[in-house]
Order: C-alpha cells, then structure tokens, then sequence
C-alpha cells in the first residue's frame, strides 16, 4: 500500500468516506454470490412454475404446453390430497410439542435443577446427531415384538403392535421422532433469552408472593415472545423441509400415511421421473412457504429492522 | 404454612422427576446404540448386564461398506462448502454493510428470500440444473446450491454492520483499499461469528440427507449420510449390532466433537441463533 501519501491527501481532503463508495465496488464483492443465489435460488423457483404448466419431456417427446393440466391432475390425485392434509396433521403436532418441550428443557436447565449439566448434554445431543443415523436408531425402538417400545410395553402386559406398519400409529411415530430431533436444538435459543431476564424480577414476584406458575404466565413468557416467534419459523420451515426420517423409516407408507408433500415431490420426480408433475407440487409447497414468510414478516417486522 | 412448603417442595420433586426422565428418553437412543454396537448381535435387543463386550461390529461395519471413502467425501464437502460459504458470504455482507449502491436493498430483499425457498426444495430443478451442467454425480453438485448461504450473509452483514466506522476510517486514512480494510478489519472483529458459523454450517452439511442422495450414485461421491442409509437398508436386513456400530461410526467425529467442545458449540448456536 501507498504509505503517506493518503494520509496527507486525507488532512486537506473530505473524510474518506465517499472515496470507495462506488456503486461498482458494491456489485463486484456481491457478484460471486449473486451468480450462485440466481442460479439455485431464483432460476430454480421460476422454472418449477413453468414447468407445472408443460408436460413432462419423453425420449422421443419434447415437453408442450398443457396450461393447468397438471394442477387439474393434482386436484383429483388422491396422494397428494393425503401428503398435504399429512403435512398439516404433522406440522400442527411437531411444531407446538417441540416449543413447548423447548421451553421447558430451558426453564429447568436455567434453573437451579439437580444434575444440570447432564440434563442439557442429553436434552442438546439429538441436535449435533444426523437425522439419517438417529431414524435408524428409532427403527429398532419402533420395531414389533422385540423393539424396545414393545419390550417395556410388555412389562405392563401390553400386546405387541407394528408400530410403523400401521396406519394410525406411523405417523405419531414420526411425530415423536420429529419433536426428539429438535427440542433441544430450540432449548439453546430460549436459554440464550433466559439469561438476559433479570433476577430481580423473580426476586420481587416473590416477595409479592406470586406463585411460579403465575410468574411464568405474567412475565417470562411474554418477555420470551421474541424468541418464542424466532423458533416458531424455525420450526415451521422443518416441518416442511425435513423428510430424511420419513425416507429410512416409511417411505411414505403404510398406504401413504406418513408421506409429506416434499416426500411426495421426491418420490415423484426420482422414483417416477414425473418431473412436471413434481414441478407443480412444488409450486404448492413454494406458496405455502411463501404464505408462512409473509406472516413472518408481518409478525417479525416489529422485531427486526431491515437496515 | 409447613403444609404449604411441603407441597412445594414435593411438586419440585416431581418436577425434578420429570425433568431427569425427559433426559433420559433423550438420550436412550444413542444409549441403545451404544449398547448394541459394543455387544453381539445376539444381545442386541436383550438387555443383560453379564452379554459379553465386543469391538467386532465396528470391524464388520466398516469392512461391509466403503466407508473410510465416504468419509473422505463428506470431508471435502463440508469443506469445500465452508471454504466457499465463508468467502462468498463476507464479500457479499461487506457489500451490503458498507457500501452504497443502485438496487441495495431489492438485492438484499432477492438473498433473504433463499431463508424461506431453501435448496432442500428446489431439488427436481436443480437435479435439471446439475445434469445440464454435466456435473451429476461429482461432489461439487451436491454443494454448490448452499455455497452462498443467505443465513451467512445476513449474519455477518449484522456483525460487519456493528464494527464501528471509526476503525474502518482510521484504516482507510492508512492508506487500506476497500478489500485491505475488509480483512485488517472486518474480519478478525467477526472472528466469534465466523466459528459459530462454521460449526453450524459443518454440522449442517455433515448431516444433509435428501439432495446428496438424489444427486449422487456412486461410491466415490456418496456422503457418509447416504452411504450409511444405503449400506442400512439393503445390505444389512436387520442386523441391528452392525448397523449401530455404523450409525455410532458415521456420528462419531461430529460427536466427540461436541463433547470436547460443548460450550463452544451450544455458544456457537446461540450466537448463530440471535440475529
């Protein structure tokens, strides 16, 4: 680098602030990244929405437009009905038991708990695991007869159940694999919140003798919201997004009882080659996420100020 | 008033019951896995103090499938992935903390919009976009999609965005180009962020499952996840001691990293998590 020179230029000239400014310099640090996000990113989502409205290409067949075909065929397709009305279920049962798990895996860990250190070890380590090498796991603990669910469900002379190959089961199966995975990943952020609340707030609930539970309800939860609202999107974005569980332990069955709707995308578009067909499910998997980021950014704007 | 206490202290009892068997369900799955991994199979699903320990399922898992190659590709791609991510990530935080240009903040509103529409979604059109690259099945397929991560440039846009402008100007009075000013600067004062960062993003991609699986189809580019999932599920029926052995074989880096760092790590998602 030029050693003075600068530095008596900058004692007669304006701070250097405006110096490098220049627009170019802005677009080149962004262009690598840019390139890459429009590639995989943008590309990608405007061509799912074409796609949906051509054919899928054969060999001997290049794809034609077919307008809303492939929506009217998903409208009368009974798996798909099933994979959304399955996501809805399972999101509506992993998204408030893994908060609420959450939450309270925090309220003790910051407490004054016996054995605090290890309850945070075992409540974290689901966390740090592959989702793929836990659902293996969780296939013997489901496994009928001799699976571990099964063995202490017989100490109190509870008959055998195939848990995963039953209908009405697999998908709590699921649920509780789901929930396993990710409270303690939650725990972290609420235990973060919890160490920013005061003592003395707690102090004083006490000495106006408030009971716990009315305390929690009056002034750790609301002061809580924040990151309340921050694992809530988190956890809505994985209950869409996270299938490895449902391909090692399911594959969607028995029947389709466990298949979500991007499960249901891949086994489209890898298992059948269906790809416009998986196009246009994605297009509905793309407006549910972007109806979810609307209301997050309806919700979050409060909260986080965009410059 | 004693009565009083004393149900108090009976309900925290409880409450410490609980507390101690949520842990304990939290933790019986890596439990099992251990046990059935260091036992033969015969007592893989029957629990007695006197079955004898055994090495012999990690030598028959490992020698079952390639995996020391697996472990060679998952390690290039969480590499290749970080290296990417961190270079990429800073050029374009620092562009958005720094500096003023036509269409900023639309551009910026464009990266924020991969935290909603993540690659794990997008995968029949980037399965398109890799075959039309030619590049199926190559390691570098299965990480370009996430190399620039909008979580990265939004976190380090908000650190970069903290630094104070003195430090920045005070550098550049120095005589500092705007990338001089970059590294002398932003960069070692966002040094706690970047390691959080980097355990996050390698965790992440050492335990990805979906697109390496559709984007892969040999061994010599199949991640640890897939290789493990394939080797699980048709190789071994149910051989539960083999494929616990594998399973513990696959997370084993990952977790005896967590335990040596455990506070780092669970700092690193903390800080991660606030933004």
């Amino acid at each position: 680098m030029h050693g003075l020179e600068p530095k008596t230029a900058a004692a007669v000239a304006p701070p250097p602030r405006l110096r490098f400014a220049a627009p170019i310099h802005g677009w080149l640090l962004l262009l690598p990244a840019a390139v890459l996000l429009a590639t995989f990113t943008h590309y990608p989502a405007v061509a799912t929405i074409v796609d949906s409205f051509y054919s899928t290409p054969k060999a001997r067949r290049a794809a034609i437009f077919v307008g809303a075909d492939n929506y009217q065929a998903m409208l009368g397709d009974p798996v798909f009905w099933r994979a959304l009305s399955n996501n809805i279920v399972y999101a509506g049962c992993v998204i408030p038991l893994t908060i609420a798990l959450a939450l309270a895996m925090a309220l003790w860990v910051n407490g004054k708990i016996a054995g605090r250190p290890l309850l945070r070890l075992s409540f974290f380590t689901p966390t740090v695991l592959p989702m793929i090498a836990v659902a293996n796991i969780w296939l013997f603990f489901y496994a009928p007869g001799y699976g571990l669910l099964d063995q202490l469900l017989g100490l109190f002379g509870i008959p055998s159940h195939n848990w995963l190959g039953d209908q009405h089961t697999a998908l709590i199966c699921l649920i509780a694999v789901a929930v396993w995975k990710d409270a303690g990943f939650f725990m972290i952020f609420y235990l973060a919140a919890l160490q920013q609340v005061s003592p003395q707030l707690a102090e004083a609930a006490a000495i106006e003798g408030a009971s716990r539970w009315y305390f929690f309800r009056r002034v750790t939860f609301p002061l809580l919201m924040p990151t309340t609202l921050f694992v809530l999107v988190n956890a809505v974005i994985n209950a869409f997004r996270l299938i490895d569980h449902i391909v090692v332990m399911t594959q969607g069955g028995p029947d389709n009882a466990t298949a979500l709707i991007l499960f249901y995308i891949y086994e489209v578009g890898f298992k059948f080659w269906d790809t416009a067909y998986a196009a246009t499910l994605t297009v509905v998997l793309l407006i549910l996420l972007a109806l979810l980021a609307l209301g997050q950014f309806l919700i979050l704007d409060r909260r986080i100020h965009y410059q | 008033m004693s009565a009083l206490q004393a149900s108090g202290r009976g309900a925290a009892a409880l409450e410490t019951a609980g507390a101690w068997l949520l842990a304990l369900i939290w933790i019986l799955p890596l439990a099992y896995a251990l046990w059935a991994a260091i036992h033969p199979s015969a007592y893989s699903a029957h629990f007695v103090p006197s079955a004898p320990l055994t090495l012999e399922n990690f030598a028959r898992a490992w020698n079952a499938a390639p995996f020391a190659r697996y472990f060679l590709n998952t390690f290039l791609l969480v590499t290749m992935i970080l290296a990417a991510q961190l270079v990429l990530c800073t050029l374009a935080a620092y562009a958005f903390a720094r500096f003023s240009f036509r269409g900023r903040d639309l551009a910026f509103v464009l990266v924020l919009l991969q935290l909603m529409i993540m690659p794990d979604v997008l995968i029949v059109e980037n399965y398109r976009t890799m075959s039309a690259l030619g590049i199926v099945d190559t390691i570098p397929a299965i990480g370009l999609p996430y190399m620039a991560s909008a979580f990265g440039i939004f976190l380090l846009r908000q650190t970069f965005k903290s630094v104070p402008r003195e430090l920045d100007e005070a550098a550049r009075v120095e005589g500092a180009g705007p990338l001089a000013v970059l590294l002398k600067v932003y960069v070692p004062l966002a040094k706690p962020v970047y390691i959080a960062y980097g355990l996050v993003s390698v965790s992440y991609h050492w335990n990805n499952f979906l697109w390496p699986l559709i984007v892969t189809n040999s061994v010599n580019t199949r991640p640890l996840t897939v290789g493990l999932q394939i080797f699980a599920s048709t190789d071994q029926g149910i051989d539960w001691s083999v494929i616990t052995a594998a399973t513990l074989m696959t997370s084993a880096p990952l977790l005896v990293a967590f335990l040596l760092f455990q506070r780092q790590f669970v700092q690193s998602f903390m800080r991660a998590g606030i933004r």
